[in-house]
């Protein structure tokens, strides 16, 4: 299985995901933003960091540097793509994603691991989990409250498209278990076709137990199946 | 020519930021506060002489950059 992890300036967990990545096996490239042309690749990874500082709004800019064709293009052919935290925002700045990811309600820059809940587990990327399994993984944003029109959101619900939500050990969903107001506690959402997935939780960060867990592992294991 | 573009938070969208600064200046005794929505504010200079052709060109970049159309509006005033 060929990777890509796309670069932009400040990106800071592109080293992170490509060591999860190499550690599954995946062959792993990295991208700069600036190249004109993505090696071939079955998933496309669009890191977690600050992508040129979060100027404008987070991902903005980076969801219109020049390697950003290129990615929609592979991903309207189906290529798998995998954006984490603010690859996620840049994911939906890019239109690849639907909604957008707000301010955080406490205003404040939220890091510390949380629990999330598997909502559909009949995905490339979710197969190995079990359907409501309770993943304790780490959060790390100032802009992860995410939000779109209730069209979507009832899109989303029929269609499955929602892929995590924030939740409290047992796995229940309130206002609690939401760290950052997100509605309907949601963690990470597929496009339609579910070949895309836009997470704010980082898997690459719990894929050993000397640091933290192996909750995420199966999100990549599941990927070379 | 010159425009200035504002870029503010749609009505039904919640504003954390302008309601951390509305509770602030109500803390420096603004008590006839009424509300605050904090925006973003831009100044653009254009190389086009004709005023329709480069109105239609801000919107282009308000549509394509400037707002995020899901969550915010625009208003676009000539200078």
């Amino acid at each position: 299985m060929k990777s890509s992890v796309i670069v932009f300036p400040g990106s800071n967990c592109d080293r992170d995901i490509a060591v999860a990545l190499e550690k599954l096996q995946f062959k792993n490239q990295m991208v700069w933003h600036k190249d004109t042309s993505l090696p071939k690749s079955d998933l496309i990874v669009i890191p977690g960091g600050f992508s040129f500082g979060d100027y404008l709004r987070s991902g903005a800019i980076a969801g219109k540097s020049l390697i950003i064709d290129e990615v929609i293009k592979a991903a309207n052919s189906g290529c798998l793509i995998l954006g984490i935290c603010n690859g996620f925002q840049i994911l939906t700045e890019t239109g690849l994603l639907k909604g957008t990811l707000l301010r955080n309600k406490n205003l404040r820059f939220i890091n510390r691991d949380v629990n999330i809940k598997v909502m559909n587990n009949k995905t490339k990327f979710s197969s190995k989990y079990e359907l409501n399994q309770v993943l304790k993984i780490n959060i790390a944003h100032n802009e992860g409250n995410y939000f779109t029109s209730n069209q979507h959101l009832e899109e989303l619900k029929k269609d499955n498209l929602i892929a995590f939500k924030y939740c409290d050990e047992k796995g229940n969903t309130n206002e609690k278990s939401n760290p950052n107001g997100a509605l309907e506690n949601i963690a990470g959402i597929y496009n339609s076709k579910k070949n895309i997935l836009g997470m704010m939780p980082h898997p690459e960060r719990m894929i050993d137990d000397i640091i933290s867990n192996t909750d995420g592992v199966n999100l990549f294991s599941s990927l070379l199946n | 020519m010159k425009f200035s573009v504002t870029v503010t938070l749609k009505k039904d969208v919640l504003d954390p930021q302008g309601k951390a600064v509305q509770n602030t200046l109500i803390n420096l005794g603004m008590s006839d506060l009424k509300s605050i929505r904090q925006g973003k504010f831009f100044q653009i200079e254009l190389n086009e002489k004709d005023s329709k052709k480069a109105e239609a060109r801000i919107d282009e970049m308000c549509k394509k950059l400037l707002a995020n159309l899901i969550i915010e509006d625009y208003k676009i005033d000539k200078l």
